[in-house]
């Protein structure tokens, strides 16, 4: 088995977000940055356990700055094998995508895994794209994988239920709740990270097409009306008159 | 032309294809342009379509078409998407539309936003358009330069208007693909609107102490048609099954009600529910953070105060 996965940073959902001052650049400062959950939760584990179960290599790749090289340790300390960090600012969506798929395309990776979706943009881009760079099947929002030889059985969230499928490797796919359970790392991971190999390649060339241009703060709340306990009647009319959402 | 994927999960067209039309049609508009509406496999009633601005309405059928596989559907898409030289292809952001928008924008060397829940605006040949980001706590405007577009659309960002009138459906061939996917088997749950669909979810915390007290959720959730949602914590308790999780890390909606009942509104679960359009609070803590991100709350004992918000509705319903 050889493994692939994906893994972003992003800020910590509890970080207060800001810009510079003419709202055209995120500002980090004071920020906790973490690895994005679902690639750390649940894809990284799920594949750390199949390459326990039958052999092989797991490889987490993550396309940023060298100061994201806390995270790719965290992720070797989880269980991943060996690192690839391809040193680039992490544009866009479809800039990273091409990046990751320029570099899987000569590594005959089975499976390869994604988050379903970043906490940052929210965007669930990137995995679609490298998929169809590399065309390869996609299962979006997975929330089961198991594999029998060469065959994989897969659970996707769909809007309303789970579709059951199968496909055979290879093929890309996108991690939800379920896949796997939260690993934190214990000590002796944490140390042989240190020692476990962590290889930088240099990007290709890729101009995005589409890029945030401008960023704002949402309008703040009005506050709260409070209602009486005794007095839901109330409740009702406001939501009816003034919110006219019923 | 504005070319727009209408899907139609299990041969039925759903809101988000309606609101997705919607959409596609001013943004035509916008353009000055027309919008056009694609349907793949078997799609009831696809010419009414018509009604909600679409001038033409294509179908593809064929085996391959008939479950839903990324690979297959975006072949298709993009052969009609350049056939008719589509400027912009918008799709649903829904699990569908998640899986296709990136394989779209590859083959047709476009530029994508997903999740965009308002009108873009031209800008000599580009399109500017903003999407909300950071969990919601921040929104960010795109520029896309690119000739060719695709937008995917949030649901319930824009309502359905259908004025125009219904249109005769056209075939179209389905594009050869290598698609790979074998689908065994599609599990739905009966009953309530999906989560990310409905347009008023009443959800409950751990200030409900019991998953045995979930009655009173219920009854309001049915007297209003709306779905029910919970916190983490209680589904991981499964005191509630998992699809009801909403958050961060559960799936992320935006009603137009959200009742929070014994829910403290921790930033995680806000994550998920604060581009809801109304927001009421029920909960005995009145410095529970969730008040904060209220529009209209309520302190007091959710025992007591849901079942007499429910009366409430019931006899709003019957003067109504
Ligand atoms: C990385 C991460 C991701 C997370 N993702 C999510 C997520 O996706 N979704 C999510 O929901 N949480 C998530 N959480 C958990 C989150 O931080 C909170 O712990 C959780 O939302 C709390 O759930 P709760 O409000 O139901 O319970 P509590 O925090 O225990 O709140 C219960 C509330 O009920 C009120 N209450 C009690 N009794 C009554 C009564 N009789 N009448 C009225 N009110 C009453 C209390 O005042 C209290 O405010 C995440 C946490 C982490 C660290
Ligand atoms: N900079 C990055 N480096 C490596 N993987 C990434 C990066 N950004 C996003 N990903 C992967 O792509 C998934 C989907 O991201 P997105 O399309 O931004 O929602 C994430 O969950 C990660 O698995």
């Amino acid at each position: 088995m050889k493994l692939l996965v994906c893994i972003s940073q992003t800020p910590d959902t509890t970080a207060k977000i800001s810009f510079n001052a003419d709202g055209t650049e995120f500002n980090p400062a004071g920020v906790q940055f973490i690895m994005n959950p679902y690639d750390e939760w649940y894809a990284l584990v799920r594949a750390c356990e199949l390459r326990e179960a039958l052999g092989g290599t797991v490889v987490a790749l993550n396309v940023g700055p060298a100061a994201n090289e806390t995270t790719i340790r965290k992720a070797l300390a989880i269980g991943a094998d060996e690192a690839v960090r391809i040193n680039a600012d992490p544009q866009g969506a479809a800039f990273v995508a091409k990046q990751i798929a320029e570099y899987a395309r000569g590594e005959q990776f089975d499976i390869i895994f994604f988050g379903k979706e970043t906490i940052d943009y929210n965007g669930s881009e990137v995995g679609a794209m490298v998929a169809e760079y590399l065309d390869l099947p996609f299962v979006s929002y997975a929330s089961k994988l198991d594999l029998n030889g060469n065959t994989a059985t897969l659970e996707r969230d769909i809007e309303g239920g789970v579709e059951v499928l199968e496909v055979d490797i290879p093929f890309v796919v996108s991690a939800a709740k379920g896949m796997a359970e939260q690993r934190i790392p214990n000590m002796r991971g944490i140390m042989t990270a240190r020692t476990k190999p962590l290889k930088e390649v240099q990007p290709v060339a890729f101009e995005d097409q589409a890029k945030a241009v401008q960023f704002t703060l949402p309008p703040a709340k009005a506050g709260v009306k409070l209602v009486e306990p005794d007095n839901m009647t109330e409740l009702v009319r406001l939501l009816h008159e003034e919110a006219k959402v019923i | 032309m504005v070319l727009v994927f209408a899907e139609s999960p299990r041969g039925n067209l759903k809101k988000a294809a309606f609101e997705a039309v919607t959409y596609g049609k001013k943004v035509a508009d916008l353009l000055g342009t027309t919008c056009v509406a694609l349907t793949l496999g078997k799609a009831d009633n696809a010419g009414e379509l018509g009604r909600y601005g679409a001038s033409r309405v294509l179908n593809a059928t064929g085996a391959a078409l008939d479950h839903f596989d990324s690979q297959t559907y975006a072949v298709t898409i993009a052969e009609v998407a350049k056939g008719n030289n589509a400027s912009v292809v918008i799709v649903s952001h829904t699990s569908t539309g998640k899986s296709l928008a990136g394989r779209l924008a590859v083959r047709l060397d476009a530029g994508l936003v997903s999740g965009v829940n308002m009108l873009p605006v031209t800008d000599g040949g580009k399109l500017k358009v903003k999407k909300s980001v950071f969990s919601g706590k921040a929104i960010a405007e795109f520029e896309i330069s690119s000739a060719v577009k695709v937008l995917s659309l949030l649901g319930n960002a824009v309502k359905p208007e259908s004025s125009g009138n219904p249109v005769a459906v056209e075939t179209v061939a389905a594009a050869a693909s290598n698609g790979r996917i074998r689908v065994k088997e599609v599990r739905t749950q009966e009953g309530r609107v999906p989560l990310p669909e409905a347009e008023i979810v009443v959800s409950a915390g751990r200030g409900m102490k019991d998953p045995g007290n979930w009655g009173i959720v219920e009854d309001l959730a049915e007297t209003l048609g709306a779905t029910t949602a919970c916190s983490r914590p209680v589904a991981d308790s499964d005191w509630r099954p998992h699809h009801e999780h909403v958050g961060q890390t559960g799936i992320a909606i935006r009603p137009n009600l959200y009742i929070a009942i014994g829910i403290s509104g921790a930033i995680q679960h806000l994550a998920g529910v604060n581009n809801s359009k109304v927001i009421v609070v029920i909960n005995k803590d009145p410095e529970a953070p969730f008040f904060k991100a209220a529009d209209y709350g309520v302190v007091g004992d959710l025992f007591e105060v849901v079942p007499r918000l429910n009366e409430a509705f019931k006899a709003f319903k019957a003067a109504n």
